[in-house]
């Protein structure tokens, strides 16, 4: 069998075993991308000569004998909100098509430096915002599922690419769900760290005080180990955390809740949330208190409110982090004709360069900020962050962790929720409150939605800087619905012909 | 309180230096309305004693050591820019009137 199939800890084995070296694991990568991802579109560049490259420096440190990271050699796709050194960054977006940048983010020096071969760059919805990839300028990525389907957004590339074996490991991004989303509706694994765990320098920013990066795999254990290779405290993000990581790859491996309280979030369910969905999440509840677990039911009553405070406030910053694009130092220039001033060539470069969400949100920001509108709109979604922030504050002296369902619908097809925006913003209904807080949270398969056959996200929230109790209850989980199963959820998902 | 002109929203597109067609502001109008509309009620949320949140965690004035680290070259920071002259971002014309 092809090693493409097997998880990033077997591959990891399997390489420091020799069975294959790392070369090999890339080129057999690149071709399941040369055979699949016509039909998948997951990836908007590929980087062959520098995977390759770090392949074999891999292979020739480890035939020398070096002591590498336990990924050494595995592959990585990239989200494409990162910058690469010299490696296309769009963001999704027309205005930075081209542009190489001259640095590498933080998460893609500590890939480097860990040996993980990075084979591209992932697609997104442009900017980060969107749920379902249908926003990116290079055209939607399709879930591999059921390709009439979305991926998830914004990291759909991401998702799609651990779904269809394009690569075992991947980054993300989370704003208000962007990491959990696609991993829930592509039955893969994603975690959104606590804010400031991984470090957003080089990360191009939308909403600075709720964006995350984090890891996004096939099983937990994966995301787990990748993990442990992005966090840490840098010095060149100010909002990074400067405090030890938790050990979320032994917690990974615990297996055990026994003992621990386990809150289901009353507001996070019920109506709006798809019949399959609250099934399968009530069995995975079932499995957690036949593995040991109490389960008890908490209420966090200002969540409701939780959706709208974000849709103030991240595009109030995304209004004013969007400056940057300007025309003037990087990325595109349009109308400069040597007669228009830098202001008119400005507003005409981000009329071409901006697709219409980004537009939107520009524009909803820009209103939430102005003077007489200000205290209303966004004042009052800072109040709100507050309350939301005192409700987990309150639900965490009952429970260890809380848990939901990771979004209210499996995926909806391409194209059917385009044209409605406030529908759209619905799908990040569950995961938003984490980022509001700044909390960790999780998402894992729990299987197939009846109505649909269609993969289903189990959410766990964690307290800040407590990441390892979503690895440990997250581990304990998947080991029991395997076992359940009697195979991984993925072994399930169609075989793509391709071309 | 929703409830958007299109002439906002055109005040609101040169504030952000973006220019739009008449289709799109009147499209981005009707829209801005509907989502205006979704998000109304979050004045009904919080009362005044509640202090606001503008930042997860409770940072204050972060520092680092004043050393001075490698940093790009001129090349290398020029290197997307649309046009550059004599090791300098060149860009069009910021005062005056144009042309």
């Amino acid at each position: 069998m092809s090693f493409i199939f097997k998880t990033a800890a077997e591959m990891s084995v399997a390489l420091q075993a020799k069975e294959i070296s790392a070369v090999d694991l890339a080129n057999e990568h690149f071709d399941r991308i040369a055979k699949v991802d016509d039909d998948v579109h997951a990836f908007l560049y590929l980087d062959k000569e520098g995977a390759l490259e770090q392949a074999k420096s891999v292979d020739a440190k480890r035939a020398a004998g070096e002591k590498l990271s336990p990924l050494a050699g595995v592959p990585l796709a990239l989200k494409d909100v990162m910058v690469q050194r010299g490696i296309p960054t769009t963001c999704g977006s027309k205005i930075l098509e081209n542009w190489r940048p001259p640095y590498d983010a933080t998460v893609v020096t500590r890939l480097k430096e860990a040996g993980i071969v990075i084979l591209g760059k992932t697609n997104m919805d442009e900017f980060a915002m969107g749920s379902s990839t249908e926003n990116s300028a290079y055209g939607p990525t399709h879930n591999p599922w059921d390709l009439s389907r979305i991926p998830g957004g914004s990291g759909g590339g991401s998702s799609a690419s651990l779904a269809a074996f394009e690569a075992p490991l991947a980054i993300g991004t989370d704003t208000g769900g962007s990491i959990r989303q696609p991993a829930a509706v592509t039955g893969t694994v994603g975690v959104k760290p606590t804010y400031g765990a991984v470090s957003r320098y080089g990360l191009v920013a939308f909403s600075s005080s709720l964006d995350q990066a984090g890891p996004c795999a096939r099983t937990v254990l994966d995301t787990a180990m990748l993990h442990e290779v992005i966090a840490g405290h840098d010095p060149k993000d100010s909002s990074s955390i400067h405090a030890p990581v938790p050990a979320v790859v032994s917690a990974a491996k615990k297996l055990d809740v026994k003992g621990m309280k386990i809150g289901v979030v009353k507001e996070l369910s019920g109506d709006g949330f798809q019949k399959g969905v609250s099934e399968r999440f009530n069995e995975a509840l079932e499995e957690l208190v036949k593995a040991g677990a109490e389960i008890v039911e908490v209420s966090c009553p200002n969540f409701e409110y939780a959706l709208a405070a974000y849709y103030l406030i991240a595009p109030s910053e995304a209004s004013s982090n969007l400056a940057r694009f300007d025309s003037m130092r990087y990325g595109l220039r349009v109308g400069d004709d040597g007669k228009r001033g830098a202001e008119e060539v400005m507003s005409l470069t981000r009329q071409a360069g901006f697709g219409k969400e980004v537009k939107r949100r520009i524009i909803l920001g820009t209103y939430a900020l102005s003077s007489g509108y200000y205290d209303a709109y966004y004042g009052s979604a800072q109040k709100v962050r507050t309350l939301i922030m005192r409700d987990y504050e309150a639900a965490f002296t009952k429970a260890d962790v809380l848990v939901s369902p990771t979004a209210p619908t499996t995926a909806f097809k391409i194209g059917e929720k385009a044209n409605d925006p406030v529908a759209m913003y619905l799908n990040d209904i569950a995961t938003i409150p984490v980022n509001m807080a700044g909390i960790g949270g999780m998402s894992l398969p729990c299987g197939l939605a009846s109505e649909d056959n269609l993969p289903v996200g189990f959410q766990i929230m964690a307290p800040a800087m407590q990441d390892d109790l979503m690895y440990q209850v997250g581990g304990t989980l998947e080991a029991a619905l395997n076992s359940k199963w009697g195979a991984p959820l993925m072994s399930l998902a169609p075989a793509l012909g391709g071309k | 309180m929703a409830a958007i002109s299109r002439e906002e929203v055109a005040h609101l597109a040169r504030l952000a230096r973006i220019e739009m067609s008449s289709d799109e502001l009147d499209h981005l109008a009707s829209e801005m309305d509907q989502i205006l509309h979704a998000v109304d009620r979050i004045q009904e949320a919080a009362s005044a004693d509640v202090p606001p949140t503008s930042h997860p965690l409770p940072l204050k004035n972060v520092v680092r050591p004043d050393v001075v680290l490698p940093s790009l070259t001129f090349e290398e920071a020029l290197s997307g820019a649309p046009d550059s002259d004599e090791q300098r971002f060149k860009v069009p014309q910021i005062l005056g009137d144009a042309g």
